[in-house]
């Protein structure tokens, strides 16, 4: 079944919608690309579209969304150009949205960041320092005073 | 896996962060496409028929307004299949399928009483309830699993 699917950048985001377009082109799979201002509509067979967006997503994991689709790309019922202009009904959502994504992408890299923290003290956790002999009597001479 | 209902059910950062989770979001674009690529359906109003508000009556009663009736003949078939629900209670924009405030109600209420898990939040407004808004989903939808 062929599906499709938006890829959002984050307007904070490095990536364009031009660098996700060269790299869906140059993977040579057999996939509708429409670029739009806020990212790439795709359009193709569901396994193929699945292994895409893994690709994608690597680009820039906290920075890039994708969304389901329910129109193909520039499908006559939905386009604005057959429509007579004005923004597409989905579009008020994902602007809406869009506003946000720079917080949840900061709050993805930071979480990111964190579960690489945790995991490399899990690897090397803190080596125990001997007690420095002058806090040791510190602590007999308060226990035993 | 998983498959989580997302309210609003357009949303894209709830559907990313679903799907990044490893689940499967349940989302209308997915029942609009089913829709809009069988044969037969190209006239307006698109994607619905006369049939739609009828097989809505599984939720909604006669005397309610065929567009939730409609509406729910997309929604409810999600909410019946849906094993876990990931509600953000004062969703800013709201179009399209989700245009409908009585609809909106009757989804909400249709996922809380269903005795699935569900997590209900807020769209963050800054950086830090977005930290807060995504470790709350990554939490409960570690949890399904």
């Amino acid at each position: 079944m062929r599906v499709t699917k938006y890829v959002i950048t984050s307007p904070e985001s490095d990536i364009l919608p031009s660098d996700i377009a060269m790299k869906i082109y140059g993977s040579k799979n057999d996939v509708n690309v429409k670029e739009t201002c806020f990212g790439v509509i795709i359009n193709g067979e569901e396994d193929v579209i699945k292994r895409l967006v893994d690709e994608i997503r690597s680009l820039d994991p906290s920075g890039i969304f994708i969304k389901e689709r329910g129109f193909p790309p520039g499908d006559p019922r939905r386009c604005r150009g057959r429509r007579g202009g004005g923004a597409r009904p989905g579009y008020y959502m994902i602007e809406s949205e869009s506003k946000m994504l720079p917080l949840i992408s900061k709050a993805l890299a930071s979480q990111a960041i964190g579960e690489a923290g945790a995991l490399e003290e899990e690897i090397s956790p803190a080596k125990k320092r001997p007690l420095d002999a002058q806090k040791l009597e510190e602590i007999i001479k308060d226990e035993f005073s | 896996m998983a498959k989580v209902i997302v309210y609003p059910p357009t949303s894209m950062i709830l559907s990313d962060l679903v799907e990044r989770m490893g689940h499967q979001a349940l989302v209308v674009p997915g029942e609009v496409r089913t829709k809009v690529t069988s044969l037969g359906i190209d006239s307006p109003p698109l994607n619905m028929t006369p049939e739609e508000p009828k097989k809505g009556l599984r939720y909604a009663a006669v005397d309610v307004p065929s567009g939730v009736r409609g509406r729910m003949s997309l929604i409810g078939p999600l909410i019946e299949e849906a094993q876990a629900g990931l509600i953000v209670k004062d969703a800013g924009c709201l179009t399209g399928c989700s245009g409908c405030d009585r609809t909106n109600e009757l989804v909400r209420l249709l996922i809380k009483t269903k005795g699935i898990p569900v997590l209900e939040i807020s769209y963050p407004q800054d950086e830090a309830e977005a930290k807060a808004f995504v470790r709350q989903i990554k939490t409960f939808l570690e949890g399904l699993n």
